[in-house]
This record gives C-alpha cells, structure tokens and sequence, in this order.
C-alpha cells in the first residue's frame, strides 16, 4: 500500500523512453561487439534499428508531430531491405566456408 | 496503469534484448527477440503509435524473425559458438565501450537543444483539426510531404530483392533451381 502513492503520482515523461532506447542501444552495440556469430550480430542491428524507431516515437508524442512515425516506416523499410541483402550474403558466405562466424571471414583482413 | 505497463513492457524490452545478446543458441537469441520487439509494439501503443505497433507485429515479429530462423535452420548453425577469443581483451573493451555509447547518448539526450525542433509536417499527433485517426494521419504525411522519399523507398525494396536473388543463388545457375528458394520468403514479407 505504501508504494501505490508513490507509483499513482509518477509521470511517464518522454525522457523515460528515451532512456529505455539509449539502454536498448547500447545492448545492441554491445551485441555487435560482443558475438561472433554474424546471425547473432544481425539481431543485435535490429535491436539498435528498434531503440532507433523507439526515440522517433517518443519524439513524435513529444513535439506532437506525425512525421516521426512516418520515418519509422523509413526504417522498418530499410531494415528489411537489410536483413534481406544480409541474409543472402550469410547464405552465400556459409556455401562456400561451411561457417557462420565472424572469425571465418578473418581472410578479408588483407 | 501506463505507469505500470511502462516499467513492465520496458524491463520485459531489456531482459529481451540481453537475452539477444547473451543466449548462447541463435534460436534462443531470436526468441528473446522477439519479445523485446512485441514489448516495443506495446510502448508503441503507449505513445498514440497505433499502426507502427500494428506493423511493428506484423513485419517485424511476422516476418523478420521469421526470415532470420528460416535461415539458422536452412543452414544449421544452432550450435554454440567458440568462446575462444582471436582479439585479446575484445569483450571487456567491447562491454566498456557500450557502457560508453550509453554515457554518452544520455548525456546528448540531457540537453535542451537536442530536442529543441518544432513541428515541420504540419499534421499534429493528436487534436488540431480534422485529419481523422491515426492512419490518416500518417498516410497525409507520407504520400504528401514524404512523397519523395516513399518513392525512393520502393527503389529500394526492388534493389534489396534483386540483390539478395543475385546473392543467394549460385552462380551459373538459372533463376528456379536449387537454393533459390531463400530469396523467396523476404519478398513477400516486405511487400
């Protein structure tokens, strides 16, 4: 009972969700960094793209304008297009090296 | 009640995308993304986003995630990955450098003149006239003043599906044979 007050007189503000998105960010950039298998790395892309898509929301409540879902349309485009090329190159790539990881690739470092 | 669906939809959102990052099967990793995109969907909806959250479900939940474990199985690599590390001390610097994308972003975020801009489309979220629901909305906005762009997003979409045709079938061989059927479920899901 004693937490209810507390819970009753918080605001969710834009700021929240815009710390929920930089949080979301930085596990995907992580992610990136972290994994080794490209799938995995690709997840963690989307992951970025949606704490991405997360802020333009916010900032279309925020400022009260349309356009920012509009640009998150722009980006679920561009993700798709994305992961479609990028799977196709993972296909491509495994057919030829029977491996998905990034350690298998190290033959492009020159 | 939003308070409450917000620090809930947000911790499910973190503890999906940790899950992503940390699960050591890329099955598991595609699962837990899934809820984190489901719990984006609901925050959406917290934030008057209602068609984002609709397509948020359907093309990222229906068919990205689809897309990514059609491919783990067609290509069987549901195993663990090796834990040995070919560049020394890459995971500390990797976690210290996410710690510092995170610092930093808040930090840009903690400024007024990083969220300073006004209203450039003319069509308010909420309220300020007769522009209907939602949809109608967002479909003003993008077939008026993001026209341009739309158009050039359908460029896109028709250079993505080429490309990844081109890439995914062996070379020599003529489009309908053999491994072409993995180009084949992206087009649908992003048309």
């Amino acid at each position: 009972m004693s937490i209810s007050p507390l819970v009753a007189s918080l605001e969710i503000t834009p700021s929240y969700y815009l710390v929920l998105a930089a949080a979301l960010f930085s596990i995907g950039a992580v992610g990136v960094l972290v994994r080794r298998n490209v799938l995995v790395m690709f997840m963690s892309v989307e992951l970025m793209l949606n704490a991405v898509n997360l802020t333009f929301v916010a900032f279309a409540k925020a400022l009260n304008d349309t356009a920012g879902q509009v640009l998150v349309f722009f980006t679920l485009v561009v993700a798709a297009a994305e992961v479609a090329v990028g799977l196709a190159i993972i296909v491509a790539i495994f057919r030829r090296r029977r491996g998905a990881t990034a350690d298998d690739l190290t033959v492009l470092k020159g | 009640m939003t308070v409450f669906l917000f620090f809930l939809m947000g911790g499910l959102t973190l503890v999906g995308a940790l899950g992503v990052v940390l699960a050591g099967n890329p099955v598991h990793s595609a699962l837990f993304l899934v809820q984190t995109l489901l719990s984006v969907a609901v925050l959406f909806l917290l934030q008057d986003a209602q068609l984002i959250a609709a397509v948020q479900v359907i093309v990222y939940a229906g068919a990205i995630v689809v897309l990514f474990i059609f491919v783990i199985m067609l290509l069987g690599v549901d195993r663990r990955e090796a834990l040995t590390e070919t560049l020394r001390f890459q995971r500390p610097i990797a976690v210290a450098l996410g710690a510092l994308v995170l610092v930093e972003i808040l930090l840009l975020a903690g400024h007024s003149w990083a969220t300073g801009a006004k209203t450039t489309s003319g069509v308010p979220l909420s309220g300020g006239g007769d522009f209907g629901n939602n949809i109608q909305r967002v479909a003003r906005v993008l077939f008026t003043e993001f026209l341009w762009p739309f158009q050039l997003t359908a460029v896109l979409l028709v250079i993505a599906v080429v490309g990844s045709v081109a890439l995914a079938r062996r070379s020599g061989q003529p489009v309908g044979e053999g491994m072409d059927d993995t180009s084949d479920p992206q087009e649908e899901s992003v048309s």
